[in-house]
């Protein structure tokens, strides 16, 4: 079983979360026109085999979303951080 | 090399001693190839064939990371159907199923076609209405489809649960009399074996490390056995696509992600039909050897490791259950996960790729194994004429650029929607 570490419950089974995508991919700029942009934000994916940086949310916990670092070839969990704090640095 | 099998040549082998010959050989990988398809599943190799036998061209090699079968073609649950809703996936699979029943035949290998039948269930009267639309649009392209009510389920199913406690009861259901199993190790082995014989360099434990591009032109690729170049290169890696499209540059819109399935330990014929659940995604059937073969939806989350998790098993064992209750006592013998690529709209990639003489066959979600010779016909199509198959047209890599998105449920995304 994965389980998580829920910055705000503590560490959890993995079915109290719901995967959310990459954590590393810039949104584009609100107001951004140019299609290609939100093409490649919206439809594109690096999708490593290693390790990949991404959002779960704690559906049925505390709902909060929070930063995962996990080596998809191996399944192994790293750090989880609180999204704020990953987009303040 | 392998000689052409039939009943003689069964009677004549059972009287000598000698071993059956290898149904392919292992031979050193050439400097130059005219085509070279990475990926030795049952797509990669089905597209070998076609490219040896419709078009006629000579010198292909297909290039393999590990030993030919090892891959998802033989880690899915065998089914194969044409009942789709989409232009484009309906005839595309439609297409599929004609050449799967002639296929034995086609590659002097049994690969076991067994139309027994599929079953889908509707669970109310919403279900069974979107049922009847499909089914009108299976028969309108010339597909069979027969729309049952409960009574006309219960006679061809009568283990179902149809009691008053059913979680889930069943209202009626759509039958595709000619869908099916196919045992899919023979696939593999049997387009590797017609492959070989048209002379196809078939080359096992060769994994790609990279591409060799000159001006936007693929014209060859590193591996662990060193450089070999070619014309045309094809990629039909479904579940690692991302992986070797990243080593020519390009990001693909897939993710990939594992799906389990499960087989039960053998017990006398029991499901004579393949079954899909209209509750969740869950479809069961038994395979020869008496296993119940079933399967649900993919893990969750992206990975790669073809490592299940255990929660997805109780899921599906749920699921088995509340359809029929006589197996819950049933053991599981053992269950196995593939990794797929997910796409935005759960539909595939075959055609060309922004490099040039670059082509790839991908984002299989759920739907590859049903599709492997049609996808090996219109890859094949694609390579030797740089240009799709109609019926591959409607898989381009660019379709999101375009909003020409082919998303049979309409529900867009299935990744994330659990």
């Amino acid at each position: 079983m994965l389980r998580i570490t829920c910055p705000f419950c503590g560490e959890r089974d993995y079915t109290e979360f719901r995967y959310g995508g990459d954590a590393t991919k810039p949104r584009p700029a609100h107001g951004t026109s140019d299609r290609q942009v939100w093409h490649d934000f919206v439809f594109l994916f690096d999708n490593p085999k290693g390790p990949h940086r991404e959002y779960w949310q704690h559906v049925l916990g505390c709902r909060q979303w929070l930063v995962l670092d996990r080596n998809t070839a191996t399944n192994s969990v790293g750090e989880s951080h609180v999204p704020r704090e990953v987009a303040s640095k | 090399m392998s000689s052409r099998y039939s009943a003689l040549s069964l009677a004549r082998h059972a009287l000598s001693d000698a071993p059956w010959p290898r149904a392919w050989g292992s031979p050193q990988p050439k400097p130059n190839y005219e085509v070279l398809v990475i990926g030795g599943g049952g797509h990669g190799l089905a597209t070998a064939y076609y490219l040896a036998r419709n078009h006629g061209i000579k010198n292909i090699a297909v290039i393999e990371r590990a030993y030919i079968g090892s891959g998802n073609v033989g880690r899915n649950t065998t089914l194969v159907r044409s009942n789709y809703v989409i232009d484009g996936n309906t005839q595309f699979f439609e297409f599929s199923m004609q050449l799967w029943e002639g296929l034995s035949h086609d590659l002097n290998f049994n690969v076991m076609l067994s139309q027994r039948g599929q079953i889908v269930l509707a669970h109310g009267p919403g279900q069974h209405d979107a049922l009847a639309r499909k089914g009108n649009i299976m028969r309108l392209n010339g597909i069979d489809a027969e729309l049952l009510d409960r009574g006309d389920v219960m006679k061809i199913l009568p283990y179902l649960d149809y009691s008053d406690e059913a979680r889930f009861p069943i209202y009626g259901g759509l039958l595709q009399r000619r869908a099916g199993t196919v045992r899919h190790d023979a696939v593999a082995w049997g387009y590797a074996r017609a492959a070989a014989s048209l002379g196809v360099d078939i080359i096992e434990g060769c994994e790609v490390t990279g591409f060799v591009i000159q001006d936007g032109k693929v014209t060859g690729v590193e591996t662990n056995r060193g450089r070999i170049l070619a014309g045309r290169t094809a990629i039909a890696v479904a579940g690692h696509s991302s992986h070797l499209a990243a080593m020519a540059g390009l990001r693909l819109p897939i993710e990939s992600h594992l799906l389990q399935a499960f087989v039960s330990e053998p017990i006398k014929p029991f499901v004579d039909h393949v079954i899909s659940f209209g509750a969740e995604l869950f479809y069961i059937s038994q395979s020869d050897k008496g296993g119940l073969v079933f399967g649900g939806h993919i893990d969750g989350f992206n990975t790669y490791t073809q490592r299940g998790q255990f929660p997805k098993v109780q899921t599906v064992a749920e699921c088995a259950v509340a359809l029929i209750p006589s197996i819950s006592r049933i053991r599981l013998l053992r269950h196995w996960a593939g990794i797929q690529d997910m796409t935005p709209d759960g539909s595939p990639y075959i055609g060309r790729t922004p490099l040039r003489n670059l082509y790839i066959d991908g984002g299989w979600c759920y739907q590859g194994f049903k599709a492997t010779p049609a996808a090996g016909w219109c890859l094949a199509h694609t390579v030797a004429h740089d240009e799709e198959h109609t019926l591959n047209r409607c898989y381009a890599l660019d379709r999101f650029e375009r909003g020409a998105e082919l998303d049979d449920y309409g529900i867009g995304n299935w990744t994330y929607k659990q």
